[in-house]
């Protein structure tokens, strides 16, 4: 088949010509620059026998603590808290058919797939109060549009051709993406790709940015000259009332 | 509609609202001759800017303002320098304190509950103060009757040690209670974003006994000084100077005090005063009402290793 060839040729040598599945994004770098609304990245590739397609796009994985209010003297205060070691910044899905047609809720663990299948453990806390701490901060995550709710879905034509289009939002916070392409075969992962996709802040705000957490004595002591001078082209504008 | 992404906040906002936040701050500030930043950083909070920018940012669009109203008063020589000085030093050590005091807070996750709690204590009584006030002398006025003040009350507090002469000032008092008072105003800069002159010119009035003549301009070379090493110190400590938003605000805020210094030329002040008051009272009652109401969400997340 032309397709096949086409596959096996584009995969040149050292790899073996068998090769299940091949991916690759719309862009690898997304900048975020004063204007940014969001955008969408399109994942696109083929497959060289039938199956389920998943996409899933990870965020760079952060230190997270769950705060929970409680009242103290009528006053809503933050009391109890649990630190989350890992969390993706953004996670998003896309599959041929529902995740919970192709895997299993085992597999989804396993492979990190689905939100529900996502490792999400808070350090030192019983286990009642934990899951109760994980589905805040998932609901939180969804609040922002950080974890879709609703999946997307990877559309295959001719049975080897896919792509599956996945929207960030445009709080998505900056830093090292990876894409990850899974093929599933009767509930098992028959084979992965990975890409990666760099989200990062560009333009005049990226340059405030980096300045601001890089040469912060500097950007302190620009930040008190310009105000300064501000202030005196005010006063020297309107000297005349 | 044109959404500017503010690089330190992290999030895009309409720059036609932040101007138009500035401009009506800005007009509040001319047309009754006070900061202002008592009022812009609720309004930040309110419009959903993280509460430590929005305080981090603040203090350095105070600068702009109060650098302004300084050059105008220093012009005109009315500035006690020795005074000003005495209450830097006093201000500086109270900024270093407060941005500490700030970063420990934060890392505790209680920084947003302590801004809020500080505005509600602080609003609440300043527009009760001018409330009473500006009723007072309208109710006196009615009645045709005209009180007039000792301008100089000797206390305890002149007695302390460390006797200096400011001549300007025409006194010979303890530096330690101007500085204690810088202190105080030094905290206010760093944690709740102000530059501090609602309780710095009655403090110098009636607690130093400084001539009423050389307040204004004094307390506004105090608080360039001081807000300047509050900004300074955020920006290094705990990162959270958004340059972009304190641009945008000063440039609403420089043309508002424009109208509002001519409206308030106008107008009459125990009114004004009166007005300002409601102002600062509803603006106490917001923050206090999203303290007391169920929040639609009981959780919050934040990010760890923030300074």
């Amino acid at each position: 088949m032309f397709l096949a060839l086409l596959v096996a040729v584009s995969a040149g040598p050292g790899k073996s010509a068998a090769q299940e599945i091949m991916a690759g994004l719309s862009h690898h770098a997304i900048g975020i620059t004063a204007d940014f609304d969001g955008t969408e990245i399109l994942v696109f590739g083929a497959i060289e026998n039938e199956g389920d397609i998943v996409v899933v796009v990870r965020g760079p994985r952060r230190e997270v603590v769950v705060r929970k209010k409680a009242p103290v003297f009528g006053i809503w205060v933050n009391a109890q808290s649990a630190v989350f070691r890992s969390v993706p910044g953004f996670y998003g899905v896309a599959s041929t058919r529902p995740l919970g047609e192709i895997v299993d809720a085992d597999m989804r663990r396993v492979m990190e797939i689905g939100i529900d299948g996502l490792r999400l453990e808070p350090a030192d806390m019983e286990p009642s109060v934990r899951d109760e701490f994980r589905e805040a901060l998932i609901e939180l995550k969804q609040a922002e549009g950080l974890y879709p709710v609703e999946p997307s879905t990877v559309s295959l034509s001719g049975g080897r051709l896919f792509r599956a289009t996945i929207a960030l939002p445009a709080g998505i916070p900056v830093g090292t993406y990876a894409a990850d392409t899974f093929l599933i075969r009767d509930g098992e992962v028959v084979a992965a790709q990975s890409s990666p996709l760099i989200v990062s802040k560009a333009g005049f705000g990226a340059e405030i940015y980096n300045f601001a957490h890089r040469e912060s004595e500097f950007y302190g002591i620009a930040a008190v000259i310009a105000a300064v001078i501000a202030g005196l082209a005010g006063n020297l504008l309107f000297r005349r009332t | 509609m044109f959404q500017i992404y503010l690089p330190i906040a992290e999030m895009s906002v309409d720059i036609f609202l932040l101007l138009g936040m500035g401009g009506a701050v800005g007009f509040l500030s001319g047309l009754f001759g006070v900061g202002g930043g008592f009022l812009m950083t609720p309004l930040l909070i309110f419009i959903g800017v993280p509460p430590p920018v929005a305080v981090g940012s603040e203090v350095n669009q105070v600068v702009a303002a109060s650098v302004s109203g300084f050059m105008a008063h220093w012009r005109r020589r009315q500035v006690d320098f020795k005074m000003g000085g005495v209450l830097i030093a006093g201000g500086v050590l109270g900024s270093i304190f407060g941005v500490w005091l700030f970063g420990i807070l934060r890392q505790i996750g209680q920084i947003d509950l302590v801004i809020s709690i500080s505005y509600v204590v602080m609003l609440g009584a300043i527009g009760t103060l001018m409330m009473v006030e500006a009723l007072r002398t309208i109710l006196r006025r009615r009645s045709g009757t005209n009180v007039r003040r000792k301008a100089h009350v000797h206390h305890w507090g002149h007695g302390l040690p460390f006797k200096m002469r400011f001549r300007t000032s025409r006194l010979y008092i303890s530096a330690v209670l101007p500085i204690m008072l810088g202190f105080v105003i030094g905290i206010l800069a760093a944690i709740m974003g102000v530059g501090g002159g609602f309780f710095l010119v009655p403090a110098m009035i009636y607690l130093l006994g400084m001539p009423v003549g050389v307040v204004i301009g004094t307390s506004l070379f105090q608080i360039t000084f001081v807000t300047a090493t509050a900004t300074f110190l955020h920006a290094t400590s705990t990162q959270t100077v958004d340059v972009m938003l304190a641009g945008i605000l000063t440039l609403g805020a420089v043309f508002g005090a424009q109208f509002g210094t001519r409206v308030g030329a106008e107008l009459r002040g125990e009114e004004l005063r009166g007005l300002l008051a409601l102002v600062v009272l509803g603006v106490c009652a917001t923050l206090l009402w999203r303290l007391v109401a169920e929040p639609a969400s009981l959780y919050s997340l934040s990010p760890t290793g923030v300074h």
